[in-house]
């Protein structure tokens, strides 16, 4: 292992400092799971910043505006809180899917987004449900949309110095609701092979109004599939509808052949994942 | 580069122990404080031989940094049972051959106590799915899934 | 000893004697010992698959002020064995993880940064990585000077083909001649690993003038000894190797990997040495089970007579010749079904892959999923059910085996017609659900077993044994030493001492323990009874003849006395010194187990994954002296197997690296991935064995095999041939239907 330099802060303030005047390489901890893994190969010298002791960062906190999440909340904690499952259980599933019980007791939502892997699974759930990452820098605050957060394989647009400070997702319209499903070769532990997160909104006859159709594991970074969407929309998401928003989401993906998954396999399987996450969201926002 | 002084309650002694800001709570574990219950089968995360409950969490002790457990509460396999007694769990897994090799077991006992706290009544199915990060190679997981449920009918029984 | 016997002690439930240590930790395995002034050591090993080494410079790492020694090839003592390339390379890199050298130093992170500073010359070469790229005409070779053995004509130049052997009873051409259907298939099967949960470690000291000692798990701590001393040229006199609890064998952990390099740099530092494997060094560098191409024909006439049967295996042997099961694949393929016209020819084949190991029956696996997933498709095609057809052909006493002996008593129909009465059988399937049934068969083997029982002077004994303890046979050899001596179980406390106190006991491997450790272990007790009885005598002033031993008492049967064990015991001195019973022996008449297993699998059609949704395994046991650790190799063995079927293989990219090092990609089943295993002993047993016993660890991961092949054939309507069925190929097969 290589020499790692260890602070852990009280504040969001202390943080940023840290993270800014950092003369090394600096990492940020929140439950590790994913950055303890990937420090056996660090080459050089790091500076390792746990936030777990700022409590904004490790609060969950639902109100009529919606969920403020502190970004290190652990998802066995998180993925506990029926409140929250009852707004986003979309959102809640895609989080309790990492990894194993004793994963669960440490990962995190934030951590999940910022280590920003193709595959990661509450990303499409966030996407879908238009959560707002808010990032605190020396020069200040800003927001960028989930959506937009992940750049690449492993990348994010945080700059140096900058940290994930909130995540912050909208209260859904009425009627509306979301759900997550991903595929594995096995039951638990493995990393999505295709994922799928649909938020649906539904009109008083059943009838789709909105809709957010977003594919992970199957491209560089989770994509938003407009053209899924409006094959929902307008319809009641009858099997011609749902094939359609399959297709589009299957024509959307720009998967791999890797390890886990042939191209083949994850453009035809994250259609069927759409089709079935659809489902079970209108289910959910039809109650 | 100069070591850690950390300070954790381990089974409900407080102990003091020295580390390197990058060494995990698994190596501290086995290699600082004699604890060598806790095994080492991936250092990944990925196989649960290495479970422990931190602050009453199960967690993977390969994915925890020793310097975070400072002032923390950490539960291994040491501190289930008493020295004249086995834990329910414990006795269990020895009357159902619940094991073969025994190294997934110590990661199995301390799960299946984190499981029965959580939920004193799970359904095969829930028990299977909480203890899929314990890997085992030897039994194909029956009888360990039989064991567990019948300690929590004794448990329950019992409480 | 044909029919069922009552015994008291074998055949009950008890709590295994290294239970309680198990189950708190307590118990020490091969990474759990640190002794004073230990220091870490690290390997070196190749990043390529196949590359020639023109150089390793080691300077810029033993400059390091924490490096204590460093070690190549060239500090093998004993460099012309043939074992100590795998040890340490010499000349060739040879598969992707390969060890180069390596490192000793005060702390592991010094280790590590002192492996990084290594420089080593590699001319990468072209890797071969399949049966088809090592037998193609252009293929680069791996072993410059290996001539195939075994063939007709000996080749006049070198290839990657180690070896051809060939089998044939009767007279397939006429068999085939004889038949209705004839079918032939090719099948694949992948490389894949025992996953052992515990990786390989050893803690060692090299003392100069008085006994080195090695502590490791290992399946056979004598093979340890004799390996190591031969590579450091020690007498084995000089050389102690303690077993220490051992997390997972599975054949993997016959092979000596780390001892020897570890000694070379305990001696080279003066301090004992701990090394282990990191999970992805175990998946790299231990050895994996045979990656294979067979092709199997079968011919049968209408009423379901097979007339004869034929197959050419391809075996992978890895990057040394003849390492492959090759052997054992060839003998058990056929060996289920009495058919006068067998005929099986098989390859050794190298590759740029790890040196093949033993996983549990060896080589059988492979083999028999060709031959039982044919027989399921040919009794479809007849209209036969699986089951029936196979008990119209099955193998039973006296059927001449194609290897050579005939089979005594065997229990092959009784196992058949379990199944046909299960539970499972019975049930009705539903939509996209399959069901496939598979026979299969292992002889298991005897050798050699050195028992000592010592009996105490409180009349308590222990019985010390050499046979590493893999799945619980220390309780079975409490029973059966008080089976023999007809005193309650927990009488007796069972061993595995170290090799300075027991003379050599074989690997524990081959389903042999409670075959001939257990025989061993009751010869001891017998010979106990046998002195028990003189020294009773002699107190009684009678001969040994007069003497009953009968339910833990000495009697007198010419006139007044009983005696206990504890009298004896406490008297023994005064009546000619300590009791102690010996058993050294080569166990004969091991007697093969053969399974059957029902697997019924649901396929989502959508995405091609399977789910196991019930699993039925029956075995015959013999007889069995534990039933609760029987079972557990039942299930054991089905629960490896359906990994094998379903998720399990190593993915190698085009540079022949292995991608999936881990437990994360490297699938091996997870509690929520299997149903209940009902487990179902049979019980014919071997007369050969005063119980009755057959091993009975190894079939059992034969039969999932073609059992889940041929359930997840059925449940999509496509004959799937390669394994594993993960969901991608089952897709891609229902997609092009």
């Amino acid at each position: 292992m290589v020499s790692v330099v260890f602070e852990a802060p009280d504040s969001i303030e202390g943080a940023v400092n840290l993270l800014a005047n950092s003369k090394i390489k600096t990492n940020v901890l929140a439950g590790g799971t994913d950055l303890i893994i990937q420090m056996q190969g660090f080459k050089e010298e790091r500076l390792v910043v746990d936030v777990k002791k700022i409590p904004s960062m490790m609060q969950a906190t639902l109100s009529d505006d919606g969920l403020s999440l502190g970004p290190s909340v652990p998802c066995a904690e998180l993925t506990a809180r029926e409140d929250i499952k009852d707004v986003y259980p979309g959102l809640v599933e895609s989080a309790y899917l990492i990894g194993s019980t004793q994963v669960q007791g440490r990962c995190s939502v934030g951590g999940n987004l910022c280590n920003s892997s193709p595959a990661a699974d509450t990303i499409p759930a966030l996407i879908a449900n238009n959560a707002q990452c808010v990032i605190v820098g020396l020069n200040g605050e800003r927001s960028v949309a989930a959506e937009d957060f992940v750049a690449g394989v492993g990348q994010n647009i945080m700059e140096k110095g900058e940290l994930l400070a909130k995540i912050n997702i909208p209260r859904p319209a009425a009627n509306t609701s979301d759900a997550y499903l991903r595929f594995i070769p096995r039951t638990e532990m493995d990393i999505a092979v295709a994922g799928a997160g649909v938020s649906i909104t539904l009109d008083a006859d059943g009838t789709c109004t909105a809709a957010r159709v977003v594919i992970g594991a199957v491209a560089i970074t989770a994509l938003l599939v407009p053209d899924a969407a409006a094959a929902l929309i307008g319809t009641k998401l009858d099997d011609g509808a749902l094939q359609a928003a399959a297709d589009a989401a299957s024509a959307a993906s720009k998967p791999i052949t890797d390890r886990r998954g042939t191209v083949e396999f994850r453009t035809h399987v994250v259609g069927v994942l759409v089709k079935r996450a659809a489902k079970i969201a209108a289910q959910r926002a039809g109650v | 580069m100069t070591k850690s002084h950390i300070t954790a309650t381990i089974n409900g002694d407080v102990r003091e122990f020295l580390c390197e800001p990058s060494d995990t709570l698994l190596q501290s574990l086995r290699d600082e404080l004699g604890l060598t219950g806790t095994k080492e089968g991936c250092g990944s995360g990925d196989c649960g031989a290495c479970s422990v409950t931190l602050n009453g969490r199960l967690v993977c002790s390969c994915l925890v940094l020793a310097v975070e457990v400072d002032g923390a509460e950490v539960g291994t396999v040491e501190g289930i049972g008493e020295p004249d007694k086995l834990h329910v769990i414990q006795q269990k897994f020895l009357e159902h051959a619940a094991l073969q090799c025994g190294i997934c077991t110590p990661g199995l006992i301390v799960s299946t106590k984190a499981l029965l706290e959580e939920n004193p009544a799970p359904t095969e199915e829930e028990a299977r799915y909480y203890l899929a990060g314990n890997l085992c190679r030897c039994t194909g997981y029956d009888k360990i899934i039989k064991a567990v449920m019948d300690a929590a009918e004794t448990m329950r029984g019992a409480a | 000893m044909s029919e069922a016997q009552d015994y008291k002690y074998i055949g009950q439930r008890t709590i295994r004697p290294d239970g309680y240590d198990k189950v708190t930790g307590r118990a020490n395995y091969a990474a759990d010992l640190a002794l004073p002034g230990m220091i870490w050591a690290k390997v070196l090993r190749s990043p390529h698959a196949h590359a020639r080494i023109r150089s390793i410079d080691t300077s810029k790492a033993e400059a390091l002020p924490d490096v204590m020694a460093v070690a190549t090839h060239v500090d093998i003592p004993n460099q012309a064995n043939p074992g100590a390339i795998n040890i340490l390379a010499k000349d060739k890199a040879l598969y992707h993880g390969h060890a180069i050298a390596g490192v000793a130093a005060k702390t592991e992170a010094a280790a590590e940064a002192a492996l990084a500073l290594i420089e080593v010359d590699y001319e990468v070469l072209p890797p071969i990585m399949s049966i088809e790229d090592a037998m193609a005409d252009s293929a680069a070779l791996i072993h410059e000077d290996l001539i195939t053995k075994g063939m007709a004509e000996q080749p006049t130049s070198p290839s990657n083909v180690s070896s051809r052997m060939e089998m044939n009873k009767g007279d397939v051409a006429a068999g085939f001649a004889e038949a209705d259907v004839i079918l032939e298939r090719e099948f694949r099967t992948p490389t894949v690993h025992q996953g052992y949960i515990e990786p390989h470690a050893c803690t060692v000291r090299f003392d100069e003038d008085g006994q080195s000692m090695i502590w490791c798990s290992t399946q056979g701590h004598f093979g340890v000894r004799a390996t190591t001393a031969a590579l450091l040229n020690l007498e084995h006199s000089k050389l102690k190797v303690i077993a220490s609890e051992i997390g997972g064998g599975f054949g993997g952990k016959t092979v000596v990997y780390l001892e020897p390099l570890a000694l070379i740099l305990s001696k080279k530092s003066g301090r004992p040495v701990k090394i282990q494997m990191d999970r992805d060094e175990v998946f790299k560098a231990s050895g994996p089970g045979s990656a294979t191409r067979n092709k199997v024909k079968i011919g049968a006439k209408k009423d379901g007579t097979i007339t004869a049967m034929e197959a050419h295996l391809y075996y992978e042997s890895g990057a040394f010749p003849g390492a492959a099961p090759l052997g054992p694949g060839c003998m058990t393929i056929f060996t289920p079904y009495d058919v006068p016209n067998q005929y099986v020819e098989g390859f050794d084949v190298v590759v740029n892959k790890a040196k093949v190991a033993a996983y549990r029956a060896p080589g059988a696996p492979q083999s028999e999923y060709a031959c039982e997933m044919l027989i399921n498709e040919l009794a479809d095609e007849l209209g036969i059910d699986p089951i029936d057809f196979r008990l119209q052909n099955a193998a039973k006493e006296d059927t001449q085996t194609l290897y050579g002996p005939k089979l005594k008593a065997v229990g092959l129909v009784e196992c058949l017609e379990a199944a046909k009465n299960s539970a499972q059988y019975k049930s009705a399937l539903e939509k996209n659900q399959g069901r496939g049934v598979s026979s299969g068969f292992w002889f298991n083997i005897g050798g050699v077993s050195s028992v000592i029982i010592n009996m105490n002077e409180d009349g308590t004994g222990t019985i010390l044994e050499g046979s590493p303890d893999i799945g619980g046979s220390r309780a079975s050899m409490q029973m059966m030493a008080a089976e023999e001596l007809q005193m309650p179980t927990d009488t007796f406390s069972a061993i595995i001492p170290d090799t300075a106190h027991i003379a050599h006991s074989d690997t524990t491997g081959g389903s042999r323990t409670t075959f001939a450790t257990g025989m061993a272990v009751v010869e001891a007790a017998a010979d106990i009874v046998t002195q028990f009885k003189e020294r009773a005598a002699a107190v009684w002033n009678v001969t040994p003849e007069q003497v009953e031993w009968k339910d833990g008492v000495a009697i007198n049967i010419s006139g007044d006395g009983k005696m206990t064990a504890a009298e004896i015991c406490a008297a023994a001195g005064r009546t000619g010194g300590q009791i102690t019973g010996l058993g050294n022996i080569n166990a004969r008449g091991a007697g093969p187990s053969f399974a059957v297993h029902i697997a019924d699998i649901e396929v989502d059609t959508d995405t091609g994954k399977s789910d196991v949704i019930r699993y039925t395994a029956i075995q015959d046991a013999g007889k069995a002296i534990h039933p609760g650790y029987v079972e557990g190799q039942y299930q054991g063995g089905a629960a490896q197997g359906i990994g094998w079927a379903l998720n399990e293989e190593y993915i190698f990219n085009k540079d022949g690296l292995l991608e999936n090092p881990g437990f994360l990609d490297y699938r091996i089943p997870l509690a929520s991935d299997l149903p209940m295993i009902e487990a179902i002993i049979v019980e014919v047993p071997n007369s050969f064995h005063p119980f009755g016993v057959r091993g009975v660890g190894e079939t059992g991961i034969i039969p999932p095999l073609a059992a889940c092949g041929t359930a997840v054939s059925k449940a999509i309507g496509i004959r799937m041939s390669e394994l594993p069925l993960s969901p991608p190929r089952v897709l891609k097969a229902i997609l092009e239907a």
